[in-house]
Formats: structure tokens, C-alpha cells, sequence
């Protein structure tokens, strides 16, 4: 009897605290109409007040990149807010520079609508959209990695540039929630996108790709990055990847050949054992056809007992250290663990690279 | 029932019997948000709003609801809705009506809501066996009380921001020190009012 008084008690008391909340959230949390302005006049939206600027976002479909699912974990969804913003919260400034709160830099998901509001989002941002695709084929490249390829359904293309990535989005217990993928096809394959994907045990986004089968549907949102080809044939491009860092090179080099069959492009890969190798077969095919590219790949850890390796052996700043000539003009793109991309930005420094761009993970 | 008039409670609980200097309740929010005066009058101001509101509510719902159907033994749980619920509702307003103060109190408002402080006032009405008035003087004071010992703390440590403080001791254990300092100061206060 007690038992049960106790807990009918208490639900009731939660279910009123409740109702109360509830209600009077109803009265006090209501902002009427405010007005969205983005970059001065280029799209004018009117939406009801008291939600976040990056939800009242992805509701007029601009994708703003989010990664954490607007929890104001990861720092994506940065844009610049003019005018209506209020100001910084305590939440945001550990994911803001000092420059970029004096700008107005703000993270979409901590800002809620209150007022009429000006924000200023890169047009790059403006033209990302919302893709559906079905997985085309699913292809395991080492134990851990796997090939997807994706091919579009709705829109049935996209404009990508090389070194650019998409969000994904992945079924988690607390809602679907965002994971960035390079994209790995050339660009001139608007009607597919290929993603390599490594299994990360227990991560959202490579759980769910990996089991996903020929058929199936997925969503994305894209194309994303800041990264642009450099236009002039004489500059050098020298990719640098390891791990799974391999996607956005693919892409890279197949545009890069497709388009200028004579440039000079290094690709250094680094891996730990023979095991973690993919893709050196077409590449290998590649070189044939077009003398000026250069592949390497380097194997960090020792090898077992009766494997073979005519490569480069040692962590793959090393190789680049070896293989590069000081004084040409380069432009280079890393992707990798951050402790290879510090000792690779050293090596390329020091043979003068005109530009360098990477992705950490 | 104790006979003491709510003015001595009142009283008491501010000086002799400070919740935070005697019983040490209200710690983390107290050293954290302690840097600048203005952060912790704000702080200290809503704590000892949602302190009087919610002895009151939960003397309310403990005399009419627990006692009467004995369910003395949930009280912890209930008195914890109570103050969540009851904080999240003062959010509310406060972010519809002086949206400066929201914007200045910032997470730490929502943080009141576990403010051991707090539990701690509506535990005490409970065992001090508190009347009405008594409990609503004692809630009162000791909100306070409280405001004023982090309002204490915020001005010390705002003066001494350019003192040599020993490398070790820099932040936090200095301040904790400086609220044992204030601790023993307070009991200069024994003997002017009395309260268990």
C-alpha cells in the first residue's frame, strides 16, 4: 500500500511540476514573428521566435555543418551574426577565438531567435543542400576500412570540388545525429559519392555505414570545405595521407588528371603494416599512364615474418623529406592524425610549400 | 516546535548560523562563480529568490501532502523536483523579462538547481521543525546569508586579482582558504542570537 501511495504521489507531483512547466512555457516563451536576414537581403525568411538560429536553419534548408547535433560540442556551425544575436554565451566562448568573437562569429546552435536577426553565411554554405542516395555497392578495402559508394537520387547531382566532405546522417539513440566524410569520387562524377570509411568501434557514423547494404538509403547533407585546387598547372600538388586518410586524395588526384594530364602531383601514404594498404594497385596504374605522378607509400611498423614490402619503411614525413626537392612551387593537402600532420607541415615548410591545407581526425 | 520568533531565525541565519560559512553547503557554485562582484550578485540574488520560494512551496507540500499521507520517507526526491521544476520556471521568466539578467547569470542559473545550498534550507526547516512564519524567515535569511558570504568572497578575490599569491596556492585553494578566514570571522557573531 505505502508502496504504491508513494509512487502514485510522486508521479503526480511530477506530472503537475510538468503540466505547470509546460504551460507556462506556453505564455513566457513566445517570441511572436521575428525576421531572419541573411547575408543583407539575399534571402529574407520570417519564422516564429524561441528556437535556435541552426535549427531555424536546417528548417529553411540551409545546411549549416554540425557535427555534435547542436550541442555546442564541436565548434561546426560558426557563422557571423550582425545584428539580433545577444551576446555570447559562456557556452560558445571556449570554441571561439578572441578574433572571432570581436568579428561577430557566433555558433549557430547556441544562438537562439529572439529578435529580428542579420547573420552573414559563406554563399559556398548557401548552395549546400539535402541529398537522399541509395548505397550502390559496399566494398571492405582492409579489415577495418570500407569503400560506400552512394549514388544520388534526390538531387540527382552534385557539385563538388576536391578536398570537399559531406555530413552524413546516422540513426543515434538521442536522434540523428551528423558525421563528416571526404568524398572520395572525382568530381567530375556528379551522380555519385564515394566515401572511405574506417570502423571506429563504438562511433555513430562508422557503425552505421559500415552495416549498411547495396539498397539501402541514406542521407546526407553537402558539399562542405574551404579547400580549392590550386588553377596553375606549374604549381606542384603534393597529398599527404594516412590511416583512412585517403578519400579526399583520390578525389584530388582523378579530378586533378582528368583536368591537367601533365601536372606534377606527389601522393605520400602512410601506413602501419601491409594489412592497411589499399588502393596502391590503381595507383600503381595511374603512374603508368601519367609519368608526372608520383606515389609513395611507407609502412611505420616492422614487418611479420615472411611478408614482402619494396617500399619506404618509417613514419611518411620522413619519405616526404626524401622524395621532395626543395624549390619548386606546391601546393600541398594533408589528412591525417594530428601528430603526422605537425611533422609533415615542418617537412614541407622547410621545402618551401606555397600553401598547405588539412584535415585533422 | 521551536518558540523562537522568525526574526531571530532570520537573523541568525544571515550571521551565527550562515548556511554556507557554518554548514559549508553551496561550495562548488560559491568558489566557481565567486571571480567578479557583479556575477555573484546575481547569483547570490536569484539563489536566495528560488531559496524562499522554495522552502515556502516545499513547507507546503510537506505539511499537506507528505505528513498528512506519510510519506515523510520521499521527501528528498520530492523537494529535488520541487527546486528543478521551480528553477527552470524562474528561467523562464527571467529570460522573458530581463533578458540582461539572463544573458549576465548565463549557465549558472540553471546550475541553482543543484545548489546543495537549497536542498539544504528545506532539509533543515524540516528537522529545526519549523513554523510557517519561521521557515519563510529562515529561507529568507538563509538565501541571504549565502548571497552575502559569495558577495564577501567575490570582493576579496577582486581585490586581491594583482597580490602575490604563492604559485601553489593561486585560484581556487586561496579562495578556499579566504572562506575559512571568513568562516572563523562569522564566529565573532556566536552569542548575539541563538538558533540550534
Amino acid at each position: 500500500m505505502i508502496y504504491l501511495l508513494s509512487i502514485t504521489s510522486f508521479a503526480g507531483l511530477v506530472v503537475l511540476l510538468s503540466a505547470g512547466l509546460m504551460i507556462s512555457e506556453r505564455f513566457l516563451v513566445n517570441y511572436g514573428v521575428c525576421k531572419l536576414d541573411i547575408n543583407a537581403g539575399e534571402k529574407p525568411l520570417e519564422l516564429e521566435g524561441g528556437q535556435t538560429l541552426l535549427a531555424s536553419l536546417y528548417a529553411n534548408d540551409i545546411f549549416i555543418p554540425s557535427a555534435c547535433g547542436g550541442k555546442g560540442t564541436c565548434g561546426h556551425c560558426k557563422i557571423t551574426v550582425i545584428s539580433g544575436g545577444g551576446p555570447v554565451l559562456p557556452t560558445e566562448t571556449p570554441l571561439l577565438t578572441r578574433k572571432e568573437i570581436r568579428s561577430g562569429v557566433r555558433l549557430a546552435c547556441q544562438v537562439k531567435i529572439r529578435e529580428d536577426i542579420y547573420v552573414r553565411i559563406p554563399s559556398d554554405l548557401l548552395n549546400v543542400k539535402m541529398f537522399t542516395a541509395t548505397v550502390e555497392s559496399s566494398v571492405a578495402l582492409t579489415y577495418d576500412i570500407k569503400e560506400i559508394t552512394l549514388r544520388l537520387e534526390e538531387p540527382s547531382e552534385i557539385f563538388q570540388r576536391p578536398g570537399q566532405y559531406v555530413q552524413v546522417q546516422a540513426p543515434s539513440p538521442s536522434g540523428p545525429e551528423f558525421r563528416a566524410y571526404s568524398i572520395s569520387s572525382p568530381a567530375h562524377e556528379p551522380n555519385i559519392v564515394q566515401l572511405v570509411v574506417r570502423l571506429v568501434p563504438g562511433g555513430i557514423g562508422s557503425t552505421y555505414l559500415h552495416n549498411l547494404k547495396p539498397g539501402d538509403t541514406v542521407n546526407f547533407t553537402g558539399p562542405y570545405g574551404e579547400f580549392w585546387l590550386n588553377e596553375d598547372p606549374s604549381v606542384e600538388i603534393v597529398c599527404v595521407g594516412g590511416g583512412a586518410g585517403m578519400a579526399p586524395m583520390a578525389n584530388i588526384i582523378y579530378t586533378l588528371y582528368e583536368k591537367w594530364p601533365d601536372r606534377v602531383c606527389w601522393l605520400f601514404f602512410g601506413c602501419r603494416t601491409t594489412k592497411d594498404i589499399f588502393y596502391l594497385e590503381e595507383f600503381e596504374n595511374l603512374m603508368k599512364k601519367r609519368p608526372n605522378f608520383h606515389v609513395v607509400y611507407a609502412l611505420s611498423d616492422a614487418l611479420e615474418e615472411g611478408e614482402k614490402w619494396d617500399g619506404e619503411t618509417g613514419f611518411i614525413h620522413l619519405s616526404c623529406d626524401k622524395h621532395l626537392k626543395p624549390g619548386a612551387r606546391r601546393q600541398a593537402f594533408l589528412c591525417g592524425p594530428p601528430l603526422m600532420i605537425e611533422a609533415v607541415t615542418r617537412v614541407l615548410e622547410e621545402k618551401g610549400a606555397e600553401e598547405i591545407f588539412y584535415d585533422e581526425f | 516546535m521551536s518558540e523562537t520568533s522568525a526574526w531571530v531565525i532570520f537573523i541568525a541565519a544571515i550571521f551565527t548560523n550562515n548556511i554556507l560559512l557554518t554548514n559549508f553547503l553551496g561550495m562548488c557554485s560559491f568558489i566557481a562563480c565567486s571571480g567578479q562582484i557583479k556575477t555573484s550578485l546575481g547569483l547570490g540574488t536569484a539563489v536566495a529568490f528560488v531559496m524562499v520560494m522554495t522552502t515556502i512551496i516545499n513547507y507546503a507540500i510537506y505539511h499537506l501532502v507528505l505528513l498528512k499521507f506519510g510519506l515523510v520517507h520521499l521527501q528528498f526526491i520530492v523537494f529535488i523536483a520541487v527546486i528543478a521544476a521551480f528553477v527552470q520556471l524562474v528561467e523562464m521568466f527571467v529570460e522573458r523579462f530581463s533578458p540582461k539578467l539572463y544573458f549576465a547569470l548565463g549557465i549558472f542559473l540553471p546550475l541553482i538547481t543543484v545548489n546543495c545550498a537549497i536542498l539544504g534550507a528545506s532539509l533543515f526547516m524540516i528537522i529545526r521543525e519549523y513554523s510557517f512564519t519561521q521557515s519563510v524567515g529562515f529561507g529568507l535569511g538563509a538565501g541571504i546569508g549565502w548571497a552575502v558570504a559569495i558577495l564577501m568572497l567575490a570582493g576579496l578575490r577582486q581585490k586581491m586579482r594583482y597580490s602575490h599569491v604563492p604559485k601553489p596556492f593561486e585560484g581556487v585553494p586561496i579562495a578556499m582558504i579566504i572562506t575559512g578566514v571568513l568562516a572563523m570571522a562569522f564566529m565573532g557573531f556566536a552569542g548575539m542570537v541563538s538558533i540550534q
